[in-house]
């Protein structure tokens, strides 16, 4: 039988020692983006439906995106991942203020993607009257596929939106995990709650680096099409 | 924190702490982190909505004793079958045997102290109470008249009616069903005591594991499809409106990528109470244990490519028709699997007939007739005939409660005593299961009748030559809501007059009957060691009592 450490930092009482309390949660963290990749999913599933039958809309769509933003958010993402990543190594390696510190740049890395986002992105859409329910305006020059333009709005804000929601629950548990990183809670031994959540943030990034091609990349953008 | 710890000089000589005299006060429940606990006040909440649901579905059948209603308007009858819908199945079906009896006996059977997320669990029942609460404001503010499947564009844009708050106390509720998939999984896999293989454990377990498969998969798509639906219906924008190119058929692919199979949520639990019954009350191991494992794996990933039957007639391809119609008959296979070796475990047992077997019985027969009649639904060509009638409505109830409703009263009997150390009296809950029977045959028997002469769902009158059928449905309605009532009273009395139960009143096999009745907070004293496999009665010198 394991030895049943009841006092080791963070060790819960159901479990039978840290190895399996540690499994549980890595476990538990996978179902969980396995829903989150049905619950995505199905809003992928739709788009595709409606990117097959309306492509000339979604392409007229996708060249109203700003690509440069999207870019430099692609690259913020990936940039966030990387000092997620290395929070956790300096917590399995028993650094407490790097942890801190890297914990803290993925928050501004994230918060910088949000910001991006809503300030120069979705403001910008709202300006040119390109947010659906909110004044739309079909413009002449898109011809016929026009009437279907406000569908790809529908999805580019349902989609980037939820995406945007997931990063602020990510901002929100990085802001409690930077404070018990500062309280010296995460040892070599134990920092299990700073890898699932490292799952976490990998996750919304992972969807994201699907949601800039499907979004931004229709239709040959620079290849000689394009407006 | 206000609550009392235990004071043992206030207790009877002989009393010992369990994990219902631990802690008292209202905060004690209400913050508690035992898996028990949890699954009583799941017990609470849904029964409350199991009540509900059947009140509406009371309302419906009286309204049918004549042709053109005797009650309520045509557009209070629409409220009146998407309420009973909605609640039952969102509310009541879905819930109920895993998040009850599951959540009570997962840890107990597979013999750890509690699920692998305690806190999550709690968090679930919250949810399920707020989306239960967002559903319940519906109904009082009026009601939601689009039938529980929501379909577009009459959801999203015509209906004038409470679709808002309906739509997102499902919304919500499914989360309660995501995080409670999760943390089954997550504790089966991991929590098993020592010993205890994949081959060992109750087939309950196989198919609660079953279950949590299609929680965590299915339940996310019909999470987002609701959002859809939710954001298509506040903002006036949207993706399934045919006005703006949406396509309404869309939605409905979406709905049943959930909701089929959110049908074998329903009865797959059902199937696990049965394994357990069937083999304590024939005093047998099951007959072919590692078939009825798989099929409950088995009847979970087919139910997930099935889901176009429902949309034979809807305007989908013939040949997905053909495809989904040919896969809608594989699920047969597995469902037979089971009910033949239920059979086959009956067969030269010792069988005694308590009130947890006969329900138990009732199953096998009208499941079996609820599956068979499945048939003739995933036949194309028998489909176009009786989409839309009754006959779907039997077929689905002969399922839903003849089956799953069934089974979970079984298993609500079975392990009452272990749930509140009180046995209940014998004689009512005998006669209550035959009262069921009776009634449940006697309202909706007639209702295969009347789909094959044509009658359709969801209409608030019909021509008069369908009269007798019709008010025999309602009286054994009336018959089968009293049945139902029966169990309501003597178990709320057995809990505080019932008899004191041993650990294991019926002499059954599994970890959960080691135990005390009431079990302590911790389940067990020390964790057990498994060194056999499940249901050995042969070798048991377990006697009742």
């Amino acid at each position: 039988m394991a030895i049943h450490n009841a006092h080791a930092p963070g060790f819960a009482h159901q479990f039978e020692d840290m190895e399996q309390q540690r499994e549980a949660g890595s476990l538990g963290m996978w179902i969980f983006l396995l829903t989150e990749m049905m619950f995505f999913g199905g809003l992928f599933a739709t788009y595709i439906v409606y990117r097959a039958l309306y492509l000339p809309s979604f392409e007229i769509g996708s060249h109203l995106l700003e690509v440069k933003f999207g870019a430099l958010n692609t690259t913020v993402l990936i940039a966030s991942s990387l000092t997620m990543a290395l929070a956790i190594h300096s917590a399995q390696i028993g650094k407490r203020s790097a942890q801190v510190g890297f914990l803290i740049t993925t928050m501004i890395l994230g918060a910088a993607f949000l910001a991006i986002k809503f300030t120069f992105e979705w403001r910008h859409d709202y300006v040119e009257h390109l947010v659906p329910g909110f004044g739309f305006l079909i413009r002449p020059e898109w011809g016929a596929p026009g009437a279907h333009v406000p569908m790809f709005f529908c999805f580019y804000f349902f989609m980037t939106g939820l995406h945007a929601l997931h990063m602020i629950i990510g901002i929100g548990i990085l802001t409690v995990l930077t404070v018990m990183a500062h309280r010296g809670k995460f040892t070599p031994q134990y920092y299990s709650p700073l890898e699932v959540s490292g799952l976490y943030w990998h996750f919304v990034d992972i969807v994201w680096i699907f949601l800039f091609p499907l979004l931004y990349l229709i239709g040959g953008r620079y290849a000689g099409g394009g407006h | 924190m206000s609550t009392a710890t235990l004071d043992v000089h206030e207790l009877p000589a002989g009393s010992r702490v369990n994990y219902l005299n631990a802690q008292y006060g209202i905060k004690s429940w209400l913050l508690t982190t035992d898996h028990k606990r949890i699954a009583l006040l799941y017990l609470g909440s849904i029964t409350l909505m199991f009540f509900v649901g059947g009140f509406f579905a009371v309302l419906m059948r009286l309204h049918l004793i004549e042709p053109q209603g005797a009650l309520v308007q045509p557009e209070t009858y629409n409220k009146l079958f998407t309420m009973h819908g909605v609640i039952m199945v969102f509310f009541f079906l879905v819930p109920s045997i895993p998040a009850t009896l599951g959540n009570f006996l997962v840890p107990m059977m597979i013999g750890a102290r509690d699920l692998a997320f305690p806190k999550l669990n709690l968090l679930s029942w919250y949810i399920y109470v707020i989306g239960a609460i967002f559903t319940l404001y519906a109904v009082i503010s009026g009601g939601v008249d689009t039938g529980w499947t929501f379909y577009t564009p009459y959801s999203s844009s015509f209906s004038h009616t409470s679709v808002i708050p309906t739509a997102l106390g499902v919304f919500i509720t499914g989360f309660s069903s995501i995080l409670t998939g999760l943390n089954f999984v997550v504790t089966i896999h991991k929590m098993r005591a020592p010993g205890l293989t994949w081959f060992r454990l109750p087939l309950f377990i196989w198919a609660i594991y079953a279950t949590s498969i299609i929680f965590i998969l299915g339940t996310p798509v019909i999470a987002i499809t609701l959002f859809l639906l939710f954001l298509e219906r506040v903002l006036h924008i949207g993706i399934f409106d045919p006005a703006i190119g949406g396509d309404p058929i869309l939605f409905q692919h979406l709905f049943w990528f959930y909701s089929h199979p959110a049908v074998y949520i329903m009865i797959l639990p059902g199937m696990g109470v049965m394994s357990e019954l069937i083999t304590c009350f024939s005093r047998k191991r099951i007959f072919g244990y590692s078939f009825v494992a798989f099929s409950s794996l088995a009847i979970a990933i087919i139910s997930f490519l099935v889901w176009g039957h429902h949309m034979f007639v809807t305007g989908q391809s013939i040949y997905a028709g053909l495809v989904f119609s040919v896969l809608s008959f594989l699920v047969a296979i597995p469902s037979a699997v089971k009910v033949f070796n239920w059979t086959a475990t009956l067969h030269k047992g010792s069988i005694s007939y308590d009130a947890p077997m006969l329900y138990a019985l009732g199953f096998i027969g009208l499941f079996t007739m609820g599956g068979l009649t499945g048939l003739f639904l995933a036949s194309l060509a028998t489909d176009v005939h009786l989409n839309g009638t009754y006959f779907i409505v039997a077929h689905f109830h002969y399922i839903m409660v003849g089956g799953a409703v069934m089974a979970y009263l079984g298993g609500i009997h079975f392990w009452w005593p272990k749930i509140t150390g009180r046995l209940y009296p014998d004689g009512w809950a005998r006669f209550a299961a035959l009262v069921i029977f009776v009634g449940f045959n006697l309202t909706f028997f007639p209702q295969f009748m009347l789909g094959y002469l044509g009658m359709p769902r969801r209409y608030a009158v019909y021509p008069s030559e369908f009269q007798v059928l019709n008010v025999m449905s309602s009286a054994g309605a009336s018959i089968l809501g009293i049945g139902y009532l029966i169990p309501l009273i003597y178990l709320t009395w057995s809990m505080r007059y019932g008899p004191t139960a041993g650990p294991n009143p019926w002499g059954a096999k599994g970890l959960e009957w080691t135990t005390p009745s009431p079990p302590p907070t911790e389940n067990f004293e020390e964790i057990p060691v498994v060194t056999e496999e499940a249901y050995d009665y042969a070798h048991s010198t377990v006697t009742r009592g």
